[in-house]
């Protein structure tokens, strides 16, 4: 005999039929498809066959043969959603201490799904204003010297390519071309204003939608010594007065006209500008745009492509890449790769050199997703446990429901139905949580603040409370699957016989997993917050106690410096280029005469005669500068070790390598001072660094103050209000040189919160699942305690047994989480990062150990009160 | 008045369940009409179609005995109401004034 089954239409097929199709017809259509399929084995073969059948049944799927939704089995599921609803409601607040706990645990770990949705929605609301958003495209480039493809891609290009581009390309509608540097004091009459914006090209406003309130969108670029100005640069500059035609003088040098005004960027855009001054302008100097239309010089310029609708971007690809293999030798050595981005993913993109402003990138996303959803997770766990745990007390019911005659659907949409609300009244709560952690994640880090608002906007809300529901579904499928699959004869039989609790190795394994959770977010936020501290206490190799760095903005240094200095309680004065070991870098070329074929990079500071004592720097041998007029030639430098180290000066004898000449920066320069190491760079970042300090004979960027007073917030203002007198125009900037470098390690600092932060949810969630299974465990043996009390069993014995188990659970977690957090560091932290502190394995038991103590706690309480509980009560109610 | 007036496809099969008599079910249907108008019919069509007539009260069905073909399935059986007969004559009386007008010398050229 044939196989039967090998020659049935598929029955995936036969099925979807039966579902969508109206009962009367049904019988009939099948009759009719089977007796098609039959001819068609015959005459075409069962492969055709078959796919005939699936299409023909896809085919039927018409207006007059769905099955309508019939108004009597809405009626029912109406009626009984209603029941669910009330029931549920009466199962909930009778168990008030296990639901508290599901809607606390839920509530504390939406609340942080909800600021990742909130931070999603305000990633995804980039740009979405410009009319084109789709079409724009952004070209990135990769510089790649001498075949090193070390580099990542820029989000810059040259002004070169973009101009190559905007000539010769075909099928691009428009590119704007933005450039940096139109930063500057813009002067009105007699008022100055200092103004932050970029060049840009006449299609600029083409391209992107930044809404004109004055001037045209065509021609406001287009005229060089024209500039566009924001409604609120307007309003700084010129009040109330209309700013349109005035003229007004950039950098105390040429003269602008205001062609437009710009209404404010979005807060939502990338791109952010106060001006824009015409690119044409640059180009009507055409000596300097020579010198700018270089291949290689790809810092500075942004590229903006509009493309048409359904552009062929592959063939742009390529046509970029030939143009790269086409201008390449016009620059040695040199690779420039070049490539496209869309709008669309400017806010995701990882790595990405030379960006406007902070982006996001996709990785903090994914880590941030992973550990929200480890936590929603395990609140999730908890929630299945428990109901689980409780089925005892609810099977009855279920089987009751069953015999009336409730199919397994119904009853699963019962129990999903109580997980959801218990979800929704848990979104209640985690939206208040969320309000109050809303300005705490913003302020983890400056550049959140500039990237989010995390406003709610009706969506979002809608976002919220589809994902209330998604989470109530999650926590809830396991134990409706479970219920409704129950056995009603036998339930009714005797509940007691019913082995609900066969899953308990389940649960147990559980309860491991979140405290294995809990004990590594806790242990490594503790590894992480010792790092933080000893890079911020890190001893530099010099003294940065009460020193306060001022950024002079161009000021001359000389009446600000002769005002301050007549304040009583500053010690010091210097004056340098930057501000070391934050994380700033000045670097040139070295070349020593003994090794003429070997030259090195050296990191430098350009300092005065008062820097080195005022910052404590160790001269191991020589002099410090002198002071020197401004007109003088350079001609000394001061080393640090390393650099006699690197090229073998005099032996590395510091004394004898006094009067040594090395050539710096082309330059050649006697050494007249060798100083200790110090660190140059960030703490974290390698120490043996060749250093070396050059004299000031320019102007300072930064004027360093070293106070001495108990008032420090008082000198602090004592001196920004000489600032003021002095330069009214820009704002005051400094800082104490110890805040500076904690600000280096903003990045960790926001780590180490949001670890903390994320460990104590963990914690919290994985206490109240323990918390509940323990209750529930110790309610289920009420009995079998009083009996063992009655038979003579001491209080401390009792919680003993009651306690063992879970306090082994514990133990357990903590012997396969700490070593995973200690190999963690060992193996993947540590070596990556320079000047680590070594792991304080003590610090890390403590951490632990108070986690084990809460849970102990929990236990403790818990298994006492049963312990305590009068015998005779018990058993007299049974 | 939409049910009144038939379509094209409609007539003919509406012709072909009076012409099968007692054996006009969706199949058979389908065959004959592909046999004799020498275009291909297709299933859905003729179902709709039967449906569609059933509907305006031109032809009614019954379900028949269930056989080992179709996979156990049973046939629906398609008759033609009165009203169905009706409608069918009227067109037919139509088409006869109007063939009944042309003179014969107009045809004969074909």
């Amino acid at each position: 005999m044939e196989e039967p089954k090998k020659k049935a239409p598929p029955a995936w097929a036969t099925q979807l039929l039966t579902w969508y199709c109206k009962p009367e017809l049904l019988e009939d259509l099948q009759g009719d498809l089977n007796e098609y399929y039959d001819r068609n084995v015959k005459t075409k073969g069962i492969r055709k066959a078959r796919l005939i059948y699936i299409i023909d049944v896809l085919k039927f799927f018409r207006l007059y043969t769905i099955r309508k939704p019939e108004f009597l089995n809405l009626l029912i599921s109406w009626i009984m959603i209603g029941s669910y609803i009330k029931t549920s409601g009466r199962s909930i607040v009778r168990n008030k201490l296990f639901s508290a706990i599901n809607i606390i645990g839920l509530a504390v770990s939406m609340s942080v799904g909800l600021v990742l949705i909130a931070t999603l929605s305000d990633v995804l609301s980039y740009d979405k204003f410009h009319a084109n958003y789709n079409k724009i495209h952004r070209v990135l480039s990769r510089y790649e010297y001498l075949g090193d493809k070390g580099n990542n891609f820029m989000a810059t290009t040259s002004l070169k390519a973009g101009r190559l581009i905007k000539e010769e390309f075909t099928g691009i509608e428009e590119v704007a071309i933005l450039q940096s540097g139109f930063d500057s004091d813009i002067k009105v009459g007699e008022k100055i204003v200092p103004l932050h914006g970029y060049w840009a090209n006449e299609s600029f406003f083409k391209v992107f939608s930044f809404e004109l309130l004055h001037g045209h969108t065509a021609t406001a670029l287009k005229e060089p010594f024209s500039m566009v100005i924001s409604e609120t640069a307007a309003k700084k500059l010129f009040g109330n007065e209309e700013a349109i035609g005035k003229v007004v003088t950039y950098n105390n040098d040429k003269s602008y006209t205001i062609t437009g005004i710009v209404k404010e960027p979005p807060f939502f855009s990338h791109i952010h500008f106060e001006m824009l001054g015409s690119l044409s302008t640059k180009e009507s100097d055409k000596k300097a745009l020579d010198e700018e239309m270089v291949w290689d010089s790809v810092w500075n310029t942004w590229v903006y492509l509009l493309l048409p609708q359904n552009a062929d971007i592959p063939l742009l690809k390529s046509n970029l890449a030939q143009l790269s293999k086409r201008e390449d030798p016009s620059v040695k050595n040199t690779h420039i790769e070049l490539d496209l981005q869309p709008l669309s993913s400017i806010m995701f993109r990882d790595s990405l050199g030379n960006q406007m402003g902070p982006v996001l990138g996709s990785t903090l996303l994914w880590v941030f997703g992973g550990l929200c959803f480890v936590v929603i997770l395990s609140a999730c766990f908890n929630y299945t446990n428990l109901s689980i745990a409780r089925s005892l007390k609810r099977t009855r019911e279920v089987g009751i429901r069953k015999v009336i005659g409730a199919l397994n659907s119904n009853v699963a949409t019962q129990f999903i139905v109580e997980a959801v609300i218990i979800s929704l009244s848990a979104l209640a709560m985690a939206l208040l949580l969320f309000f109050l952690l809303r300005p705490h994640f913003l302020s983890i880090e400056p550049d959140i603040q500039k990237m989010f608002t995390l406003h709610l906007s009706p969506v979002t809300i809608l976002y919220f409370v589809g994902f209330a529901i998604f989470v109530g579904i999650a926590a809830g499928i396991f134990p409706s699957v479970f219920f409704s699959n129950i056995n009603a004869i036998q339930v009714l039989k005797s509940a007691t016989s019913f082995r609900g609790m066969n899953r308990i190795t389940g649960r147990k394994i559980l309860i491991v997993i979140q405290f294995c959770i809990s004990i590594i977010l806790v242990s490594a936020s503790i590894g992480v917050y010792r790092q933080y501290q000893h890079y911020i206490s890190f001893d530099l190799g010099f003294n940065t106690e009460n020193v306060l760095n001022i950024s002079l903005q161009g000021n001359k240094a000389e009446l600000l410096k002769k005002e301050i200095s007549e304040l009583p309680e500053v010690k010091g004065i210097s004056q340098s280029l930057l501000v070391t070991s934050v994380g700033n870098y000045w670097g040139t070329n070295m070349k020593y005469h003994g090794t003429p074929n070997d030259s090195c990079g050296v990191s430098y500071n350009s300092i005065d005669e008062n820097y080195i004592p005022l910052m404590g720097h160790q001269l191991i041998a020589g002099k410090n500068f002198s002071v020197k007029p401004d007109s003088v030639e350079e001609s000394e430098v001061i080393v640090n070790m390393q650099v006699l180290k690197r090229f073998n000066i005099a032996n590395q004898d510091p004394q004898k390598a006094i009067g040594d000449v090395l050539k710096v920066d082309r330059k050649n320069l006697t050494i007249i001072g060798v100083m200790k190491d110090f660190q140059y760079g960030r703490s974290n970042n390698k120490t043996s660094q060749e250093t070396v300090f050059r004299y000031l004979d320019r102007k300072a960027n930064i004027m360093n103050i070293k106070i001495q007073s108990n008032d420090l917030i008082g000198t602090y203002a004592k001196i920004e209000s000489i600032w003021k007198k002095i330069d009214p125009v820009h704002p005051f900037e400094a800082k104490f040189y110890n805040q500076q470098i904690e600000e280096a390690f903003a990045g960790l600092r926001a780590t180490l919160k949001l670890a903390g932060f994320l460990a104590f949810l963990a914690i919290s969630i994985a206490s109240l699942g323990l918390l509940g299974m323990v209750v529930f465990t110790t309610e289920i043996r009420l009995k079998e305690v009083s009996i063992r009390k009655v038979m003579g069993a001491s209080e401390g014995k009792l919680l003993f047994l009651l306690g063992k188990g879970f306090v082994f659970l514990l133990l357990i977690s903590t012997v396969i989480s700490l070593p995973i957090v200690i190999l963690f560091f060992q193996n993947v932290v540590f070596p990556n990062t320079a000047n680590h502190a070594p792991l304080n394995i003590f610090e890390m038991l403590l951490g632990v150990l108070a986690i084990l103590l809460l849970a102990l706690l929990m236990i403790g309480t818990q298994t006492l009160k049963v312990a305590r509980a009068n015998p005779a009560e018990v058993l007299k109610n049974e | 008045m939409k049910g009144t007036n038939l379509g094209e496809f409609e007539e003919l099969v509406l012709l072909t369940i009076a012409a099968m008599v007692t054996e006009a079910y969706s199949v058979a249907i389908c065959d004959d009409l592909e046999k004799k108008t020498k275009r291909s019919v297709k299933l859905g069509v003729v179902h709709a179609v039967l449906n569609r007539l059933e509907e305006k009260g031109l032809a009614k069905s019954s379900l028949g005995e269930a056989t080992n073909a179709r996979g156990g399935k049973r046939k629906r059986y398609y008759t033609v109401t009165n009203a169905g007969k009706a409608s069918l004559l009227k067109s037919k009386e139509l088409r006869d004034q109007y063939w009944s007008l042309i003179p014969e010398l107009t045809l004969k050229r074909i």
